[in-house]
């Protein structure tokens, strides 16, 4: 477990305190560096690095076409079921909320999916909450073989499973895992998850290690952005993928920079959490050039979450990975209501839309970019 | 003309479809380009092939299409993508790239070679992206391959013919065509290539990323056949002194 063991050696106070106390000239230097190192990464995401914004901007367009050419690929989330055995408390999920609970038979997985593939999608994420004894192996399974010839990549977000089982899902035609951990401070990851398999930190944080040993071609990685210090979680986040492509060098990185939203239960953070933890706009766009200019060859992914006008904007500047018209409650593809999502999205657009404005920034969206590899193991 | 696979083509630059805005300004790069020869990913063709907008518009220039297996991280991967691309296109030319290595792109040469072998018995014509290693170039052709695509840098890097010394030695020893795949990201280090022998070269980043990827188009196309009128015509030698005289071996002349 070489990246979970580097990555809880980290000092988190110490980043703290070097991030607080970058100055212009370490912004500057980081600016200019051909190749940046985490210090520079952290000078990028400081206060200090606000007025250079204009920039970073800059340089991190200029590096994403390069690498990626004029191009945004398409993704959607699929939602298979809101069952939960966790207690989370900014999640609408969360185990004590009063919703309604739902898990998709394999019928209705495959309505969804014609609902999805009529949109003009194939490359989709499926997510469901973490409930083990529900919704594990078995219908994971059992999805991916009704679904897999259906979609051209194949993408999930679940709860941490073992190493063996992504090498069965591999198996079965599974490419890419997103395992957020969150916040990368054990303290705070405490503090919000009261209940379930969840609590346990270490076994998310392994999680990475055990993804890449099977082998999978796309990792997922992230912090939600607003339960600690954002700085340093990103800081942690940016490591996290670094230390992926060292050690498994045959999987791709994939960076989200989820902000927390409101959702059933959770009012904007209203309760538990304060939103001065939340990253502005502006922050969001620091930390997205930074991400860039350190890593130059992950995806950059945005979600729904965001403004339209957010989303717009940053586009060319160093996403490469966009999901549209998202839907978070299971079943909202062939039946769209409010009920049971997950958390409220922002970007409301259609698919129609959205390309229009991908296309009036001068980009190609891509629907498909995988070929159907059987038995990659 | 370049010959590969006793077919003739009159351009000697092959060019790209990835990384472009849109369609229509790929199509009128290729076409600026004067390309017969373009790449194509198949992981990026759509599923139904007839609703493919690149593949339409390639159709309506009457290129010779090349799939690429693009994404493929083993032989086994690659040999699946190979018999997809001539399942959908019909296409027995295949441009072999296998790159496990998620952040530069190289090329396997293990698994290439693997893959090269398997394909060439099975009557493709394959032309496979490797490194600028020339006992690899030797083993490719000696397993039957049409070409070799050696690169001149880090794919998409646009640096140039950094491998140039090993480029020559590979130019030197080959018998079938060597075409400069990788790096190239300006008209001159293409026309640098082709003085210095190589059949052909493959540039998609340096004209797709460009501000006017028509304008850049063209200008690879002159540059391209520039170098190989240069190389036809036979340069000069270049010496780094002037040779004015013969001040070591004038004592052989009789004295006047």
């Amino acid at each position: 477990m070489k990246v979970a063991q580097a990555l809880i050696q980290q000092d988190l106070s110490h980043l703290a305190l070097s991030i607080n106390s970058k100055t212009d000239s370490d912004v500057e230097r980081a600016l200019n560096a051909n190749t940046l190192s985490l210090d520079d990464f952290m000078a990028l995401i400081s206060p200090a690095g606000v007025p250079y914004l204009e920039a970073m901007a800059s340089r991190a367009q200029a590096l994403t076409r390069h690498r990626f050419g004029n191009t945004m690929q398409l993704f959607v989330p699929l939602y298979l079921s809101n069952l939960c055995a966790n207690e989370c408390t900014y999640c609408g999920f969360t185990m004590s909320n009063k919703i309604k609970r739902k898990t998709l038979s394999i019928s209705e997985v495959l309505t969804e999916i014609e609902a999805i593939n009529d949109m003009g999608f194939s490359q989709v994420l499926l997510v469901t909450g973490e409930h083990e004894t529900k919704v594990g192996m078995d219908y994971f399974e059992r999805t991916l073989s009704a679904i897999r010839d259906k979609v051209s990549y194949l993408m999930m977000e679940v709860q941490p499973l073992k190493r063996e089982q992504y090498e069965t899902l591999k198996y079965q035609g599974l490419d890419a895992v997103l395992v957020y951990q969150e916040t990368y401070s054990p303290q705070h990851y405490a503090s919000y998850h009261t209940r379930g398999k969840k609590q346990d930190f270490l076994w998310r944080l392994e999680a990475s290690d055990r993804i890449g040993q099977a082998g999978i071609d796309k990792i997922g990685i992230g912090a939600l952005l607003g339960l600690g210090d954002w700085r340093v979680d990103s800081a942690m986040t940016a490591l996290h993928g670094k230390l992926i492509q060292q050690h498994y060098w045959q999987s791709r990185v994939s960076i989200a920079f989820p902000r927390l939203r409101s959702c059933e239960g959770n009012d904007t953070g209203g309760n538990a959490l304060t939103n001065s933890k939340l990253p502005n706009e502006r922050d969001l766009l620091q930390l997205i050039c930074a991400h860039r200019l350190f890593n130059p060859q992950a995806e950059l992914s945005l979600s729904t979450r965001e403004s339209a006008a957010f989303r717009d904007g940053v586009m060319p500047l160093g996403i490469t990975s966009m999901s549209a018209a998202s839907q978070t409650q299971p079943g909202g593809y062939s039946e769209p209501s409010q009920a049971l999502n997950q958390f409220d999205i922002d970007d409301n657009r259609s698919v129609p839309d959205v390309v229009n404005a991908i296309a009036a920034r001068g980009l190609e969206p891509v629907w498909k970019d995988w070929m159907p590899f059987k038995a990659r193991a | 003309m370049l010959t590969l696979a006793n077919h003739t083509f009159t351009s000697r630059l092959l060019t790209g479809t990835g990384k472009f805005s849109n369609a229509t300004i790929m199509k009128n790069a290729v076409a600026a380009a004067q390309s017969n020869i373009v790449t194509l990913a198949m992981k990026r063709v759509a599923s139904s092939s007839g609703q493919d907008q690149t593949l339409k518009a390639l159709r309506e220039l009457g290129v010779t299409l090349l799939p690429n297996t693009s994404g493929a991280k083993n032989a086994q991967e690659a040999v699946f993508a190979a018999e997809l691309s001539y399942e959908a296109l019909g296409s027995p030319w295949i441009k072999l790239e296998i790159h496990p290595d998620q952040r530069y792109l190289l090329p396997d040469p293990i698994e290439t070679l693997k893959a090269a072998e398997i394909l060439a018995k099975k009557g493709f014509h394959v032309l496979p992206y490797c490194g600028a290693d020339p006992v690899l170039c030797k083993r490719l052709e000696d397993v039957g391959c049409a070409a070799v695509m050696p690169l001149g840098a880090p794919i998409g890097s646009n640096q140039g013919l950094q491998t140039k010394p090993f480029l020559q030695i590979i130019v030197e020893q080959a018998s079938i065509p060597v075409i400069v795949d990788a790096g190239i990201g300006k008209p001159s280090e293409a026309m640098a290539a082709m003085e210095m022998g190589v059949d052909a070269v493959l540039v998609n980043t340096a004209i797709a990323t460009a501000q006017n990827p028509v304008a850049m188009a063209e200008a690879f196309a002159s540059a391209v056949e520039t170098g190989r009128k240069a190389f036809e015509a036979g340069l000069g030698a270049t010496f780094s002194q002037a040779q004015a005289s013969s001040p070591l071996t004038a004592f052989l002349e009789p004295a006047v």
